[in-house]
């Protein structure tokens, strides 16, 4: 193990390596592309060997070529983000339904339109149904560890895994990680054994047509291996934490939850904020500690109802909406509470990269204790800007295109962001 | 195994003759070795020239890969009637994922091969026109600019066959789909700009583009084994009658794919690294309309008042082709 100052994307493209992926295929896409462009460079150079490295033609093309590694018996290898991630989507579930075990990186990005390079959870939170887990990263260290142990996740289920990471957050920022390595990763991952190969010696047809008579069945044991990765992804990171000496992974990590009685939900990288911000509030006396939920799918219900069951209330605080309803997290936390009283409420923060300020999350924080937060908050939403929108739509029906029109009032500040 | 004398015989087609010739001479599909690699008991309709194209080209590409072969395949007829679940016609590892990924996924499996040092596994993508022109054009360009060393094999039945018989870039003018009806001023499809394929493979540049029908058995298993002993991206496109689809019978399927090359608006030919290399001559032309008037998709054509004008600009397709192609010259032949 040695101790390293790098880049998130340049820490996960050396975990990947270390994985010995076989077939590595990439089109870009910020925040993703740092992470291909060091795999490219390694494999160009000669440093990771035997590997093929294709500079693909679209994201479709990309999960496409992985698939077909991945049915060869290769290991496969890919990272996307955002618009990429939608343009690859019917080949997403493929993938899933196939159980291939591919690994792919979704640096997680705002959906368009408007057009948004920045971070939040929409991307990887589109495809929560499509048969893949996925693993979110609160750290450049947990983002490198998680890459080793889907790996070896998907190859033991024969299901491929999204890991999640935050993009520019954590995809570009410099940190100290704790780089293993070959001898430990070799030792935690063993060498790819399909369930299922092309093999010319051996010839099997894959991806037939399945009717009625037992698509049901097939779809009963798309769940049933999630649900068996409820059972293997503690037993991993334990044995992980006996190889490399540290804990990531595992299905939820809760933070000064014992007697709190606030408890705060959330993914990914604001996790570290929030902590902040509970240390402080603790220090002031109030009751208060933080979920951080690291495996979305399969959804620990159980996990998830343990940790929260003692507190009074839930905020869920989660970087996606689902328009027409409000959260996405919130509905399956909601599920794992469900015949408890405990009242949840969903905040929608930092979308498209806005800002999560340890100063908003005072704010809201000490709302949720006095029981002030309604069912659904947009954290820092700017009312004003609302307001005058619906009312110029009110008052013209040809009142423009909408978010040159909100950009206009924003004025000079959405330009300082560009 | 004793040689035993090939008792086949096809009238009428280029087959003619496997008894005649020399066992090394003969056709794959003529040797009792042969690997039936899309074997029977599949569910193509009668007479269907996509199953028999396939049987060709595959048994054609065993043959030439020393049995070291895997292929990927598009969503389409050939995928559904020959894989319907338990069931699978195919005796090679067969991959089926999506419809317009096929070519992408062979890259996969072809970059797979090359890390795990399995350079004698050869590795075919097929599919129907809809998955080669229209939806799988992107990974197909992509295929081929990369020059992944992959054969992709195009059946040519002139439609989205499997979902309905709906029109394709690859349907030809005039002719009836469920898209375009013969109804209307301008009956059937449009006269478009076209989309050919084997032009636009050939303007990748790739080591090898051929056109075949499955007419010339002798022709298309050529093409298929020289293809296999290329190293890089190849294409093959052939034309393959649809009965269900065209209204045609199934026992004029041959016949019709002779019909489109002896009339010209089919030219059958090879070409090494986008220049055309050999020419397979028209032997009997035969006007355009001897090919329309066996398909119903074109019978809006013939009516009571016959459709002269339509049918001389098909014609007059044809006759380009024969120009551009130098179909009808001496010396040209393979
Ligand atoms: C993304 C997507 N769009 C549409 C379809 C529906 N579909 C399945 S097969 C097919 C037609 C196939 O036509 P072609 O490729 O010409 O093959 P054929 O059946 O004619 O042999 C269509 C439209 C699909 N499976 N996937
Ligand atoms: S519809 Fe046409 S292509 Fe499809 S199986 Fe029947 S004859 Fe063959
Ligand atoms: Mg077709």
């Amino acid at each position: 193990m040695s101790l390293k100052q790098c880049e998130g994307s340049r820490a996960v493209a050396e975990a990947v390596a270390l994985c010995r992926p076989e077939v590595i295929c990439a089109y870009p896409i910020s925040p993703q592309t740092h992470i291909v462009e060091a795999l490219g460079e390694m494999v160009k150079s000669g440093e990771l060997q035997p590997c093929e490295f294709i500079n693909v033609e679209s994201e479709f093309a990309a999960m496409s070529v992985a698939i077909g590694a991945s049915a060869a018996g290769a290991r496969a290898y890919t990272a996307t983000a955002s618009q990429g991630l939608l343009f690859m989507v019917e080949a997403v579930y493929n993938a899933a339904g196939l159980g291939l075990p591919i690994v792919m990186t979704v640096a997680n990005r705002a959906i368009g339109a408007p057009i948004n390079i920045w971070n939040d959870h929409s991307d990887s939170m589109s495809q929560r149904d499509c048969g893949w887990i996925q693993l979110f990263a609160e750290t450049n260290q947990e983002a490198l560890d998680l890459h080793i142990q889907a790996f070896r996740l998907g190859e033991e289920l024969s299901l491929p895994v999204m890991v999640c990471m935050d993009g520019f957050i954590l995809t570009h920022a410099y940190e100290r990680v704790d780089m293993p390595t070959q001898e430990q990763v070799d030792a935690f991952l063993p060498p790819f054994v399909p369930r299922q190969v092309l093999d010319p010696d051996e010839p099997v047809s894959i991806g037939a047509m399945v009717g009625p008579e037992a698509f049901t069945e097939v779809r009963y044991l798309a769940h049933a291996k999630q649900m068996q990765a409820l059972e293997l992804i503690p037993q991993q990171a334990a044995e992980f934490r006996k190889i490399f000496a540290r804990d990531s992974g595992g299905l939820v990590r809760p933070y000064r939850c014992e007697d709190a009685e606030t408890i705060v939900v959330a993914l990914g990288s604001v996790l570290g904020t929030i902590k902040d911000v509970v240390d402080e509030m603790r220090a002031e006396g109030h009751r208060i500690g933080v979920l951080g939920v690291v495996s979305f799918r399969p959804f620990p219900l159980a996990a998830v109802r343990d940790a929260l069951q003692a507190a009074r209330r839930v905020v869920v605080l989660e970087k996606s909406l689902a328009v027409g309803i409000g959260g996405i997290v919130s509905t399956d936390v909601r599920m794992a509470l469900s015949g408890l009283p405990l009242p949840t409420r969903t905040v929608i923060a930092g979308l498209g990269g806005r800002a999560i300020t340890k100063a908003s999350l005072h704010k809201l924080l000490r709302q949720a204790q006095q029981d002030e937060l309604e069912q659904l908050t947009f954290l820092d939403l700017d009312g004003k800007l609302i307001e005058r929108h619906l009312l110029r739509e009110k008052q013209m029906r040809r009142s423009g295109p909408l978010a040159e029109n909100i950009l206009r009032d924003v004025g000079v500040v959405a330009a300082r962001i560009a | 195994m004793p040689f035993q004398p090939v008792k086949f015989y096809q009238t009428g087609t280029f087959t003619v003759g496997n008894r005649l010739l020399e066992p090394e001479v003969r056709s794959v599909q003529a040797n009792m070795q042969r690997t039936n690699s899309l074997n029977s008991g599949h569910r193509a309709c009668q007479g269907c020239g996509e199953a028999l194209g396939a049987r060709y080209a595959i048994d054609a590409a065993m043959n030439a890969s020393n049995r070291q072969l895997i292929a990927a395949n598009a969503t389409g007829c050939l995928e559904v009637f020959s894989t319907p679940y338990p069931e699978t016609s195919w005796q090679i590892p067969w991959l089926h994922s999506l419809f317009g990924n096929t070519a992408a996924v062979a890259t996969g499996i072809a970059a797979a091969m090359r890390a795990k040092g399995r350079r004698d596994v050869r590795v075919i993508a097929q599919g129907g026109d809809g998955g080669t022109t229209d939806i799988g054009f992107g990974c197909l360009s992509g295929m081929f600019e990369r020059n992944d060393d992959v054969l992709y094999i195009c059946y040519d039945n002139e439609a989205y066959m499997n979902t309905g018989v709906q029109r394709s870039s690859a349907t030809p003018p005039a002719a009836r789909t469920a898209t375009t009806m013969p109804v209307g001023p301008e009956p059937g499809n449009v006269f478009g700009q076209g989309k050919n394929l084997p032009q636009i493979a050939m303007a990748h540049n790739i080591p090898y583009v051929a056109t075949a029908t499955v007419a010339d058995l002798h022709d298309l298993e050529y093409k298929v084994k020289k293809a296999i002993g290329i190293r890089g991206a190849k294409y093959i496109h052939i034309y393959v009658p649809c009965p269900l689809g065209w209204g045609a019978a199934s026992h004029d399927t041959i016949k019709l794919a002779r019909l489109v090359k002896e009339s010209g608006l089919f030219p059958v030919y090879e070409a090494e690294h986008g220049v055309v290399t050999s020419v397979s001559r028209i032997r009997k032309r035969v006007p355009v309309e001897d090919y329309l008037r066996l398909q119903r998709r074109f019978a809006h054509l013939f009516g009571k008042v016959p459709a002269v004008a339509t049918i001389a600009r098909i014609q007059a397709m044809a006759d380009q082709n024969i120009r551009k192609f130098g179909l009808l010259e001496e010396g040209t032949h393979s």
